[in-house]
């Protein structure tokens, strides 16, 4: 006897039709539970909000703008900041750990197929529905903060990008993070470091333009930055043409900088996996 | 024996896990923070032995005997201490893409379809994992879902099913890509009787369908008498016995148990040793008019107790 045979395509549309069929369920999954997601997604827009009301009050007790940027900069950064930290939930540490723990790991690792595109793939769907759910609460916000924010067809363009650069930036530094759970069970405390680290350096708290000069040196060099405040500012921010296209260049780079690194940190970490979950 | 046809081959093959341990207490957690003590535990200990393609083996053993171990190690799920193992002509751990699409490993205590959608679209997912092409897959999933008689439940959410019609459509979907070598872990685990004996008699036909060589492990010794001519009984890591299920209790069993019917009706049952069985069914056939006389091994059950008890006494 033999195996069904293998289809006889070439890789990439294989792959493309995994990504397709796994985004599928994804997008079923998520619009069964749409309620409670909607909820979800409201309760993240609490955090900008708050940083967003500061800010403004801030900026119109200092005469109308601080450090430059006005109020209603501010509101289309942090209205931005939504879909983005939307689509910056990635399957990070804390999901490894819960995935060997509950023996998830081990119905992935009887796949031919590394658990890495499903994550991809996976959160890639749910990244669809969220964009969906997100445009009614960036409409209100819009309403309620009059935003101001003059992007050109080129900004729309690069920030469609660069919202799932982010994504991928994120998902590689994650899965490394969450490597770390193969060598110990408290591997949450490593994601919280990480948390902390991002929070500063990624323009998640505040636009780096208002953080220290050698901190905003520091984040340049780092991938937290392009995850968060490169694609906010590619669409609200005055980037020339020429740091539009660095930026997603960076993200790339950091990209392929978590995969390599990702390939190596697995190789390690599957020898030590213990199956006890299942 | 298999030679060299063997699907699986397993020599001297261990496995050590290094499980952290400490005494209970607030002193002792306190303590373990500065010195953190672990212990060697050899839950798989040198084993060794070979399954010919297309062979049913019963992989026997109490619980923590070092079965599912085993079925991960060779199934690449689990990284081997020491040892070698090949299964198809792969080394499990170096889980290459072509040994994972020729093997399947269903554990009955674990879910591996989409929870929340029917099976329908967990199937169709799989079609794109394994890369099978559609016009393979519609049939080999409509043979599978006829086989198991799950017609009615693949369309609906996977959480919505029992646990019995969940380890059918989940066995469906294990074996869509038709692998050729299938680990059973327990797939019979908390199922009620009809719905054991329907697993058990698709899995005999699903081998000789394919010819797929299976490795099952199960506390039912109803499954295993059912499916497997061969039995591995393993404990404490260790492989005790390797051979015809049939010759277990020749081995193992001391006695036999003779029931006759006798006289105007009576029913007796004696147990006599083993190599006296001769004797004493000829002298209660000298001694009593006898209508009915059996001679039996003892059930399947009582000679794995037997086996494990003098491997403990031991």
């Amino acid at each position: 006897m033999s195996a069904v045979p293998l289809q006889q395509e070439n890789r990439v549309r294989a792959f493309a039709e995994f990504y397709l069929a796994t985004a599928r369920a994804a997008i079923a999954v998520q619009f069964q539970y749409r309620t409670a997601n909607y909820f979800y997604m409201l309760g993240m827009v609490a955090e900008p909000v708050i940083y967003l009301v500061v800010w403004s009050s801030v900026a119109r007790s200092s005469g109308g703008a601080v450090n430059g940027i006005t109020a209603g900069e501010f509101a289309a950064y942090y209205i931005v900041w939504t879909l983005v930290r939307n689509m910056n939930v990635v399957f990070g540490a804390p999901f490894w750990e819960w995935r060997i723990r509950e023996g998830e790991l081990s119905g992935q690792l009887l796949r031919p197929l590394h658990p890495l595109h499903h994550d991809v793939a996976y959160f890639g769907g749910w990244k669809v529905v969220n964009i969906v759910l997100w445009l009614p609460i960036a409409a209100a916000l819009t309403a309620i903060f009059h935003p101001t924010v003059h992007p050109s067809a080129l900004q729309i363009g690069v920030f469609c990008v660069a919202i799932w650069g982010a994504y991928l930036v994120r998902t590689m530094f994650q899965s490394n993070v969450g490597m770390l759970n193969f060598w110990t069970t408290r591997g949450a405390a490593a994601f919280d470091l990480y948390m902390a680290t991002e929070l500063l350096l990624s323009g998640r708290l505040v636009p780096l333009k208002l953080m220290p000069g050698w901190v905003q040196t520091l984040a340049n060099f780092l991938p937290f930055k392009w995850t968060f405040y490169f694609p906010i500012e590619s669409l609200v921010g005055d980037l020339s043409t020429r740091d539009l296209l660095v930026g997603l260049g960076a993200q790339a780079l950091w990209v392929l900088i978590g995969l390599a690194l990702l390939r190596f940190t697995w190789r390690a970490a599957i020898k030590r996996f213990s199956a006890v979950g299942g | 024996m298999p030679d060299s046809s063997s699907a699986v081959r397993v020599a001297g093959l261990s496995k050590v896990f290094r499980v952290p341990e400490r005494e209970a207490g607030l002193l002792a957690a306190a303590k373990s923070l500065v010195r953190r003590r672990t212990r060697d535990v050899c839950a798989v200990d040198a084993i060794s032995f070979e399954i010919g393609a297309g062979e049913v083996v019963g992989f026997l053993g109490p619980n923590g005997a070092g079965k599912t171990t085993t079925l991960k190690m060779l199934s690449g799920l689990l990284y081997p201490s020491s040892g070698d193992a090949t299964v198809l002509g792969h080394r499990p751990s170096q889980r290459e893409r072509e040994f994972l699409r020729q093997i399947t490993l269903v554990m009955g205590n674990r879910n591996q379809l989409q929870w929340d959608l029917p099976a329908l679209d967990s199937f169709e997912l799989n079609r794109a994992i394994y890369r099978i092409p559609r016009n393979d897959f519609r049939p080999v999933r409509d043979e599978l879902v006829e086989l198991l008689d799950v017609g009615d439940l693949v369309r609906k959410p996977v959480r919505n099913l029992s646990l019995g019609e969940r380890m059918k459509v989940e066995i469906v979907g294990a074996l869509l890509h038709r692998p050729r070598v299938l680990f059973l872990d327990e797939p019979t685990i908390g199922l009620d009787v009809t719905m054991q004996r329907r697993i058990r008699t698709f899995l005999a036909e699903y081998n000789q369908r394919y010819g797929a060589t299976v490795l099952l492990t199960s506390h039912y010794m109803a499954d295993v008498e059912a499916l497997c001519k061969r039995v591995i009984v393993i404990h404490h890591g260790r492989i005790l016995f390797d051979g015809q299920l049939a010759a277990l209790a020749d081995r193992f069993a001391a006695y036999k148990t003779i029931e006759a019917v006798v006289g105007d009706g009576e029913r007796i049952s004696l147990r006599v040793p083993r190599n006296e069985t001769s004797q004493a069914t000829a002298r209660l056939l000298a001694d009593h008019e006898v209508h009915d006389l059996t001679v039996e091994d003892p059930p399947i059950e009582d000679v794995i107790e037997l086996v494990f008890a003098r491997e403990s006494a031991e």
